[in-house]
């Protein structure tokens, strides 16, 4: 049977290992180096390298630093973060990632997304789509490099960027993340229902319940940030990830 | 065993046909203790006697890449007559079928086989790629696979391999029906699945075809 993935989410912050609270609040947890060694040895699912300052910055992927960490990874692994163009995906995927992660550069150009599938297939590309309730409790579209949102319909975006050859979908909730009380699930039952490709859901996730609970809504892997770095009420960090076994009874039906 | 002759067994040619993560796979060769050559042109293939083809990405890319780089006849040749121990990795299993539904290019025909995209109906709840860690069932005596179940590996397809001889089927994994996971038939190998993006299971694999 084919398992959900439970994926380490690492947001990079000037080489830094960071964490936020609604995508503000970055908090240093370590040295990424370190973490993906620690997640080697728990022999992780896959990871997730997201550089949270790459697009703000407007400038692309750190590939020194992302070239370190692959090295170290014999697990897959997947970077966003200030990809503008199909060379720079291409770079990154000769350097070990692979998949690229894309929004800011997506929402005005659709021709990127065809172009690295085109050559490098489908499952290679990943949109990602961060979702923030308005004051409505409706949700929209929200670019994370800008903090704006975004004026287009989310569920039509979602189908759009599928039709256009996007081969996995992360989707992001900016008002549960990193707050460790669980998914949106309605948020996930709707996007798994609207396309075909396997969904990665993310923000809010504080206990293997939560994960669970996301698969059981259509989601085909799950994210996760805060509930692997932090231990106890004091947030303490504490790098974890959840025994094989553990994951095999958590997902049996 | 003398040294050069154990350097020689040791030796994993990695093929680079402008296709495929080449950095992922010599990582984990050195990892395990072996040591990798990227084969760029034909003159780097001498004196190697198994070849990795990587490989990702459509069917006819990868066969176009075979064929810009005059690698097919060569191949062939060095497969025929058995001098050679090959494995394929992904696309790279494909590319060693006879045809496959995504491309209109003939593939090396080294197997008895074709390349099918998945389709399931919508009640089957399967998304396309079948992507993430799945176990496989080992089926037959295997040189790259111990008998014992449950080893999982990394799975990212749309396309899977129909043997037309299942008697060179080594082991399959379950994605709504028996997909095919690995191949075997003499001296050539191919796996659906990444093993050098799955961790000790993936290492495990690489060690046996470095001693086989």
């Amino acid at each position: 049977m084919l398992k959900t993935r439970v994926i380490p989410s690492l947001l990079i912050k000037n080489e830094g290992l960071v964490k936020t609270v609604k995508f503000t609040n970055s908090k240093y947890v370590g040295d990424p180096i370190n973490a993906i060694k620690i997640f080697n040895d728990k022999e992780v699912d896959e990871l997730m390298l997201l550089d949270i300052l790459a697009s703000k910055q407007n400038r692309g992927p750190n590939f020194d630093l992302i070239k370190q960490i692959s090295s170290e990874c014999f697990m897959p692994l997947s970077y966003g973060g200030g990809i503008k163009n199909s060379d720079q995906a291409k770079k990154l995927f000769e350097i070990g990632i692979e998949k690229v992660s894309l929004q800011t550069a997506v929402f005005n150009n659709f021709n990127i997304i065809e172009d690295i599938a085109s050559k490098f297939g489908h499952q290679s590309v990943v949109i990602s789509i961060d979702i923030k309730k308005n004051w409505l409790g409706k949700y929209e579209l929200y670019c994370a490099s800008n903090g704006k949102k975004i004026k287009k319909d989310w569920k039509q975006y979602l189908q759009d960027v599928v039709s256009a050859g996007a081969g996995e979908i992360l989707l992001n909730s900016v008002d549960n993340d990193g707050t460790m009380n669980g998914l949106d699930l309605d948020l996930i039952n709707i996007a798994t229902s609207l396309v075909n490709v396997p969904i990665i859901v993310a923000g809010g996730v504080g206990s293997l319940k939560d994960i669970k609970l996301a698969e059981l809504n259509g989601a085909s892997a799950v994210a996760v940030g805060s509930y692997f770095v932090f231990h106890g009420p004091h947030k303490a960090v504490l790098i974890t990830y959840p025994e094989y076994k553990d994951l095999e009874q958590l997902f049996k039906n | 065993m003398g040294i050069q002759q154990k350097n020689i067994i040791k030796m994993i040619g990695v093929l680079n046909y402008g296709l495929g993560n080449i950095n992922s796979i010599s990582n984990i060769i050195k990892h395990v203790g072996g040591e990798s050559r990227i084969i760029s042109k034909h003159d780097d293939i001498e004196g190697i006697k198994k070849l990795i083809i990587p490989g990702v990405g459509s069917f006819d890319h990868g066969m176009q890449g075979l064929h810009d780089g005059k690698w097919v006849e060569l191949l062939n040749e060095m497969v025929n007559s058995e001098s050679i121990k090959v494995l394929g990795i992904c696309l790279g299993m494909q590319l060693m079928c006879k045809s496959s539904e995504e491309g209109k290019l003939s593939g090396l025909g080294w197997i008895d086989a074709k390349v099918e995209k998945f389709s399931f109906q919508n009640h089957d709840n399967k998304k396309i790629p079948h992507m993430g860690w799945n176990t496989i069932d080992v089926v037959k005596k295997s040189n790259l696979f111990s008998p014992e179940q449950n080893k999982r590996f990394y799975f990212v397809h749309s396309y899977h391999v129909v043997c037309n001889d299942k008697k060179d089927i080594s082991t399959t994994t379950d994605y709504g029906f028996n997909v095919t996971a690995s191949f075997e038939n003499k001296n050539v190998y191919g796996v659906q699945f990444h093993p050098e993006k799955s961790h000790r299971f993936g290492k495990e694999l690489f060690k046996k075809f470095i001693s086989i």
